[in-house]
């Protein structure tokens, strides 16, 4: 055993030795797929549509920041930088009535499935005209009318949920499937064992997708959990795979045939994808965890990037009509910060609003 | 009226509203094959199929979850715990979700869940199964709490807590379910949620007493009377929403109030509505309201131990002597 105080005990030691300034990747990433968009049956303004919802996501969170840190609201304020492949790809993979829930890390998801940017930053702002109200800020933005249920702020409680979900389509026959997205922080909860266990058994038409972005917070994967994550699915008999997340088309082309297999034979899918996040966990994080040298490594996969990459070399469009569609998404952030900034704050009565679908009760209540 | 078990009203009621609503289902440990493993789903799967009574592993984080997720996308969960010291383990689930979501999502969500099972102890059971726990769902907003005392009040309730488009916290007692009671064959008997019952009507003294400790106030009483002192019993039925103005009224006529609760002292329903009692009726308290409740200390084993440990006739005639001034 050992017996000196920098020698692990219990967990792997990670950057506390940190003089090595080597880069050791918390995922490996595998190979993105080779195929064009035309092989994957996506028209030119289906990618154009994507580089769109990809570039909204990526300023909207970065104008985010620069609210926040400007002290206009306050909360916690987990970006998805990085990782709005994973979104894209999927949302264009699913049915529109396709239902998608997932954890606090939700601004990219809200975007892409129905958030408007104005109701999204005013959800950030907490004024009354935000997608949920006011009522839910960062971690909880949703849209439900568009089969978006939410941000969740407890690490790995909707998993369950996200079984219900599937459940109740499998219950009413609609032909609907659900996708329950989660941080790689959520394999070690016990809620997951429980889901894919009653998933697996009751053949849920659900695909449970872990968005594996090396970090548990400031715990690197290979800290906080065993082995390879999509093979846990070994232990269920359930299908599986692991995929690249840095890359729009590989995500599409894998969601796209799970989504088929699951709404056909009503059976559930356990997928690890892989990606990284570039911000630190949430805005109060100083990121000592790692080195700059493994964040510009990752950098250079910039799934934004690499879809502008395509476009021009596959000559989809010019750089020209590119700024044109980055300066509209520019326009489109900034009117959601004036929108934002100009709404009300809800009424004081609207404290005791939403609580209940049937008729309120309040102890007490004067 | 008919002569139901606890059980059978209970049944009765889940079959009722299972018939006139196909989104209405039951799930949870040995509900389906086993019969139920208090009996209460008995028959159910004959005649429902193994769509809508459903066994669940031994997983109540997960099944409870499940559920949560059904309710919030159409369905009308039954989730049953074999009892609610089991269901601590879904208390993410009942606490963090069921009773959250729809307020942190600004009114986008409904959802419509009944957990049910027993509450408290049932005799020598140890620790781990013997905790009374409507105060504490009590405590959340967003849940309502039942806790009937027979099998009347169970249907009509359970009924309502079915047809409710807000999460329900519905409670039951191992040792109750063979009781028999005379139940209403009323078609459709629906008894509304977040009223009290006064269950027994007296001058000097109001008892306050639910579920299982319902019956002990009743013994209580039985015993008084022979010694001339009239009690009156109100059962709140419903924990939450507290039918608190019931209670005041009785409590303006007797002057004098007692509250049995078979949770710990801290911070429970005899605390609360003891509090309330004196800042709505202090004028009229001839003395300080008294409560019986569990010592602050966990369920022993051992026989002479634990019946020391629950509240009994004894002590609520005692505290009954205390605010009347009979000791």
């Amino acid at each position: 055993m050992a017996n000196k105080k920098t020698e692990a005990v219990f967990t792997p030691i990670g950057s506390y030795n940190g003089e090595n300034k080597k880069v050791e990747k918390s995922v490996e990433l595998p190979d993105a797929t080779d195929k064009t968009h035309k092989d994957l049956g996506l028209s030119d303004d289906d990618v154009i549509e994507m580089y769109n919802q990809m570039y909204l996501q990526r300023r909207f969170e970065e104008r985010a920041m620069q609210m926040y840190q400007k002290g206009k609201f306050g909360g916690f304020l987990h970006l998805y930088i990085g990782q709005e492949a994973i979104s894209t790809g999927t949302v264009f993979a699913l049915n529109d009535d396709d239902d998608i829930i997932t954890a606090y890390r939700d601004h990219g998801w809200g975007l892409v499935r129905g958030v408007s940017p104005r109701e999204g930053m005013a959800e950030l702002f907490g004024k009354a005209t935000g997608c949920s109200k006011g009522k839910g800020g960062s971690m909880h933005f949703a849209n439900v009318e568009q089969h978006f249920w939410g941000g969740y702020g407890i690490v790995g409680g909707h998993i369950p949920i996200g079984g219900g979900l599937a459940f109740a389509n499998k219950y009413q026959d609609n032909g609907r499937i659900s996708t329950c997205f989660f941080g790689d922080g959520a394999v070690d909860q016990g809620a997951l064992h429980e889901t894919l266990n009653m998933s697996q058994l009751w053949k849920l038409p659900c695909i449970y997708v872990v968005e594996n972005n090396g970090y548990s917070m400031g715990t690197a994967a290979t800290r906080h959990t065993v082995g390879e994550i999509h093979e846990r699915a070994k232990g269920y008999g359930m299908k599986s795979a692991m995929f690249n997340g840095m890359d729009a088309f590989t995500v599409y082309e894998n969601m796209k045939k799970i989504s088929e297999e699951v709404r056909k034979e009503s059976v559930p899918y356990f997928v690890e994808i892989r990606t990284y996040r570039y911000r630190g966990h949430s805005m109060s994080d100083p990121q000592k965890y790692r080195t700059k040298e493994e964040l510009q490594e990752y950098q250079k996969t910039d799934p934004v990037e690499r879809m502008k990459k395509y476009i021009l070399d596959e000559k989809i469009l010019k750089e020209k009509k590119i700024e044109e569609i980055e300066q509209n998404v520019e326009d489109t952030v900034l009117d959601a910060i004036d929108f934002a900034e100009e709404s009300s704050f809800p009424e004081p009565d609207e404290l005791y609003e939403d609580m209940y679908a049937g008729t309120p009760h309040f102890h007490d209540k004067k | 009226m008919a002569e139901l078990q606890f059980r059978e009203a209970l049944n009765e009621a889940i079959d009722e509203e299972m018939g006139r609503d196909e989104r209405v289902f039951i799930m949870g440990e040995e509900v389906a094959e086993y019969d139920g493993a208090y009996k209460v789903t008995e028959g159910l799967l004959d005649k429902y199929g193994f769509k809508r009574v459903i066994d669940t592993p031994i997983s109540e984080l997960g099944f409870a979850g499940i559920g949560v997720g059904a309710a919030m996308n159409g369905l009308r969960p039954i989730v049953e715990f074999m009892t609610f010291n089991f269901a601590v383990l879904a208390a993410d689930q009942i606490i963090n979700h069921a009773s959250k979501a729809r307020y942190m999502l600004g009114g986008q969500l409904s959802v419509p869940i009944v957990f049910r099972g027993p509450n408290a102890s049932a005799g020598q059971l140890g620790a781990t199964h013997s905790v009374a726990y409507d105060s504490m769902y009590a405590h959340f907003p967003g849940l309502s709490v039942i806790y009937p005392s027979e099998p009347e009040d169970a249907k009509g309730l359970l009924k309502s807590a079915i047809r409710s488009d807000d999460p329900v916290i519905f409670m039951e007692s191992e040792q109750m379910y063979g009781m028999k009671g005379e139940v209403s064959e009323e078609e459709d008997f629906i008894i509304p949620i977040g009223k009290a019952k006064i269950k027994r009507e007296g001058e000097d003294v109001t008892i306050i007493a639910s579920g299982k400790m319902y019956h002990i106030a009743k013994q209580a009483a039985s015993q008084l009377a022979k010694d001339g002192v009239e009690a009156e019993i109100i059962d709140p039925r419903t924990i939450k929403p507290l039918d608190i103005e019931t209670i005041v009224t009785s409590v303006k006529k007797t002057n004098r109030c007692v509250i049995v609760d078979e949770a710990h002292p801290f911070g429970g329903l005899a605390s609360e509505s003891g509090f309330l009692i004196q800042r709505e009726a202090f004028d009229y308290l001839d003395a300080p309201v008294q409560r019986v409740t569990l010592p602050d200390v966990n369920a022993p084993f051992s026989k002479p131990l634990f019946d020391q440990w629950l509240p009994d006739a004894k002590q609520v005639i005692e505290a009954v002597n205390t605010v009347t001034y009979r000791n």
